[in-house]
């Protein structure tokens, strides 16, 4: 054999991997992580940078609940795509990132529910085009059901003129509730594919992966300075942005809350003050909902192409755009509420809630269930001994 | 444009120069032969260095003084080196961290498997890729000039001097002074061939695989040999480890060693043993198997381990060829199956079994046995067996420019003033053979701090001279 030759051999034998992973009847994205985290465990190189790698050493071979579980684990910072010595153009073409998020928008799919559904993660732009309408024609005609019109005399910001109180109960309270069944739903599913039996879920691993989600500790590339965007240079802009998003969600969130406090148990009816504690929280809210957005579109324009799954794009900025229209419409529906245009400008910005609540099951949303979960089940794993002592001596 | 300094590299030792030099202010010219996507050279495949600490450091446990460390290396070289820059080596590990960290190189605790270097070694977070991409992110920030895919094949000197760099393409590139830090000659694979020769009617080197770079092709160590500059090191030493036989030609890197040498037996083709598998620790005995292999028929060994070997050593890039009985895996391999047999039947009949404990020089072993297995010695008896085909892996060479503590190309005994070495180029002043983990990131470190410093200061010279000249 000449030593060209031998450059034949290793295509031979990532054959015979895809091979072996195709008798534990993996899909071929699936058999793609088990073939890279192979050449990883061999290699080791990366486990400073997340969760990922410290989770794969404790094993010696990958099936689908070790790939379900670690695909979710890992935050696509982009660190070892860009520290591998096995990236293309190398033979092994090893893409870890991108060969786990297309295992993890297969994962949300597989563990949808109700089943049928999870086809909504593969024809993204439909489910949310069709959110949108289903939002729109509810509030588009019930508005012009009951005011014959959409220009009105100025309500003096009072909603509940135009939509009555327990009806918009009624409405988001059933949307968002089948969306957190379908979630919980989901998310089970997924815990009890990958969960082992010896494990037990304790308080410090809950408050460490609670930690990690809030923090967003795996976006620090391991040692502070961030992650990747457009090279392999490492920046927090990803990290900030996506804390001014999600907690500009949850402020709204949070003024939603207190406003159906005020209204249930105080009896304090809307329109509230722009002093009053769910107009500020709103407002905060809705700015973190606007610049985290934009920021988080502005990155996911500028990406490097090879991060990730370029087919997920479209699902990555329908929900992006989702969630700004949403801070969008809030903030113009606060600046617009004592004019004639209140009914219209509430019935867009209510379409475009129902529009979030109904696709947070469907859609980038589930990302954030999915790896909360998969961070608890590391939090927890590392707290078991290892039972593997490789090359301790 | 003419450039204060040129360096001629684009891995680790050549990035130190040209931040060393551009930080002394010179201009800054890096050549790398390779194009982007594959710069770096060996230092993309690394993955520490070894620190000398009087007390422990950030990551670094305990200690590991100067004296140890010398001791270390003279031993692995077996005296093969320069004692003055090896001190120089080891006192500048202990220095020259935060100044890596300050171009961008972060440091982590030893990976899981590595425990071993865990008060000795400093491992680069996502390894030499992560290091090589830092320092070109640095040196692009401070204003250092890099050309990819300009692979240099003469130099023009004069007395010892650097005149200027030609490129392959022709290109003629001039400076006031030049660091060399283009690695060594294993990816030249009819040089390679020619310094291991004909044995026994084969040319060992046509089964040698690659672990490294392609790029690494030797031009300017045979050029500088040509030129008459003073070499240190033969050609047909080299680091070479056993490495699966399945490994790509170049660039395998870490993942194709295959660990369980010293819980099995290793058999060549015609189905016999050739050397004690249990001599030492495996991490002090993995790089002798590259030339007990080579030194084998068809430059080719097999490892065998049965099932109780599983979990214990480091998982392998390709799975092995597997049997439940050893005649099927003798098959399997395609190795003699009765000469196989005969070699199995007896090292298992030898077997001395004691307390198996891999973690020391434990009292396992055999007893009639020739060549003995000393340690670690079970029977091969608990299906499924496994069988690993391995080769010769070679890391680098060490045939390089003899230099002294500023780094200095010699001619006839005579350093240059203006072209310096640094890197696998002249490596071989330091460790003449043998290797220990991470000492070639460590020279090539200081060494190119050094040469970049030297190759600034030079320049600085030179073109006062020449701003004298013109007045």
């Amino acid at each position: 054999m000449t030593p060209s030759a031998a450059t034949n051999l290793p295509t031979t034998s990532l054959t015979m991997l895809a091979q072996t992973a195709a008798q534990w009847s993996l899909t071929p994205n699936e058999a793609e992580v088990e073939r890279l985290l192979t050449i990883c465990n061999a290699c080791r190189y990366c486990e400073g940078y997340c969760a990922v790698f410290p989770a794969m050493t404790r094993r010696l071979s990958f099936a689908q609940a070790d790939i379900h579980y670690l695909a979710n684990l890992c935050h696509n910072c982009g660190a070892c795509f860009h520290a591998c010595q096995y990236a293309p153009p190398h033979e092994f073409a090893v893409n870890l990132p991108q060969a786990m998020a297309r295992v993890r928008v297969q994962t949300y799919a597989d563990y949808a529910w109700p089943r049928a559904l999870g086809a909504a993660y593969r024809h993204h732009a439909l489910t949310l085009v069709f959110a949108l309408c289903v939002g729109f024609a509810v509030f588009l005609l019930l508005a012009l059901l009951r005011q014959g019109t959409f220009i009105h005399a100025p309500l003096a910001g009072n909603f509940y003129a135009v939509f009555p109180h327990h009806l918009l109960v009624l409405l988001f309270g059933s949307v968002f509730g089948f969306s957190l069944l379908a979630l919980a739903i989901g998310v089970r599913r997924f815990w009890k594919a990958m969960a082992s039996p010896q494990a037990h879920t304790s308080a410090p691993a809950v408050a460490e992966a609670t930690h990690d989600v809030l923090r967003l500790k795996y976006l620090d590339g391991g040692h502070g300075e961030g992650c990747n965007e457009t090279d392999d240079a490492f920046t927090l802009v990803r990290r900030r942005f996506h804390h001014l998003t999600f907690y500009g969600f949850l402020l709204c969130f949070a003024s939603t809350s207190v406003a159906t406090l005020y209204h249930y148990v105080f009896g304090w009816q809307a329109p509230y003050a722009l002093s009053s504690v769910p107009v500020v929280l709103g407002t905060l809210g809705g700015i973190g909902l606007l610049i985290g957005p934009i920021g988080l579109l502005w990155l996911n324009l500028r990406r490097h192409p090879q991060h990730g799954d370029a087919t997920q794009r479209p699902m990555d900025r329908g929900f992006i755009v989702l969630l700004l229209l949403t801070s969008m419409t809030g903030l113009a529906l606060l600046i617009g509420r004592d004019t004639a245009a209140m009914a219209s400008l509430l019935a867009v910005h209510l379409a475009v809630v129902m529009a979030l609540f109904l696709t947070l099951p469907y859609g980038k949303f589930a990302h954030g269930i999915y790896r909360s979960a998969a961070l608890l089940k590391w939090a927890i794993e590392k707290r078991m001994p290892n039972r593997l002592q490789l090359g301790t001596d | 444009m003419h450039y204060d300094v040129v360096v001629i590299g684009g891995g680790n030792a050549a990035l130190c120069a040209a931040l060393t030099a551009r930080e002394a202010g010179a201009s800054v010219l890096l050549l790398e032969a390779a194009p982007r996507e594959w710069r770096g050279g060996n230092s993309q495949h690394t993955r520490n260095l070894r620190c000398m600490h009087d007390a422990p450091q950030d990551v670094l446990l305990e200690a590991y003084p100067e004296e140890e460390y010398w001791q270390d290396l003279l031993k692995v070289t077996g005296g093969k080196t320069n004692e003055e820059l090896a001190r120089l080596t080891i006192r500048d590990s202990a220095q020259c961290r935060d100044w890596m960290r300050r171009h961008g190189v972060h440091f982590q605790k030893p990976l899981s498997g590595t425990l071993h270097l865990a008060r000795t070694n400093a491992f680069f977070m996502g390894g030499g890729k992560a290091l090589v991409n830092a320092y070109y992110r640095s040196a692009a920030r401070l204003g250092v000039d890099i050309r990819y895919d300009t692979p240099i094949h003469t130099l023009e000197l004069i007395h010892g001097q650097f005149v200027a760099a030609h490129t392959a393409q022709g290109e003629r590139i001039t400076a006031h002074a030049c660091v060399l830090a283009a690695g060594g000659f294993e990816s030249n694979l009819p040089w390679m061939r020619e310094a291991w020769g004909e044995v026994n009617g084969e040319w060992p080197a046509d089964q040698f695989l690659i672990r490294g770079t392609r790029f690494n092709t030797g031009t300017l160590i045979d050029f500088m040999q040509r030129a008459g500059a003073d070499m240190i090191g033969d050609p047909s030493q080299s680091h070479c480890v056993a490495i699966d036989a399945r490994a790509p030609l170049y660039d395998g890197g870490i993942c194709t060693r295959v660990d369980c040498v010293s819980l099995g037996v290793m058999v060549n083709r015609h189905g016999e043993r050739f050397y004690d598998e249990g001599e030492d620790f495996w991490p002090k005995r993995y790089a002798i198997w590259g030339r007990l292999v080579a030194q084998q028929p068809g430059q080719i060994g097999y490892a065998i381990i049965d099932a109780k070997a599983i979990g214990r050593f480091m998982p392998p890039v390709f799975p092995g060829v597997k049997a439940d009985t050893l005649e099927g895996l003798a098959d399997a391999l395609g190795l003699p199956r009765d000469a196989f047999m005969h070699t199995l039947n007896n090292y298992n009949a030898a077997c001395r079994e004691g307390t198996f404990d891999h973690t020391v020089l434990d009292d396992c072993h055999t007893e009639g046995l020739t060549p003995a297995k000393t340690h670690w010695a079970r029977s091969i008896d608990v299906p499924p067996f496994t069988g690993y085909a391995l080769r010769p892996g070679i890391t680098f060479t060490y045939l390089g420019l003899k230099t002294n503590a500023d780094s200095a190309v010699h001619f006839a005994g005579q350093p240059s003033e203006n072209l310096f070495v640094a890197g696998e180029m002249m490596a071989g002043n330091v460790l003449g053979q043998g290797y220990t983990a991470g000492v070639g990131m460590t020279i090539g470190t200081t060494f190119g701090r050094i040469a970049g410093a030297r190759a600034a200061t030079a320049a600085a010279g030179q073109s006062q001279t020449h701003t004298r000249g013109a007045a």
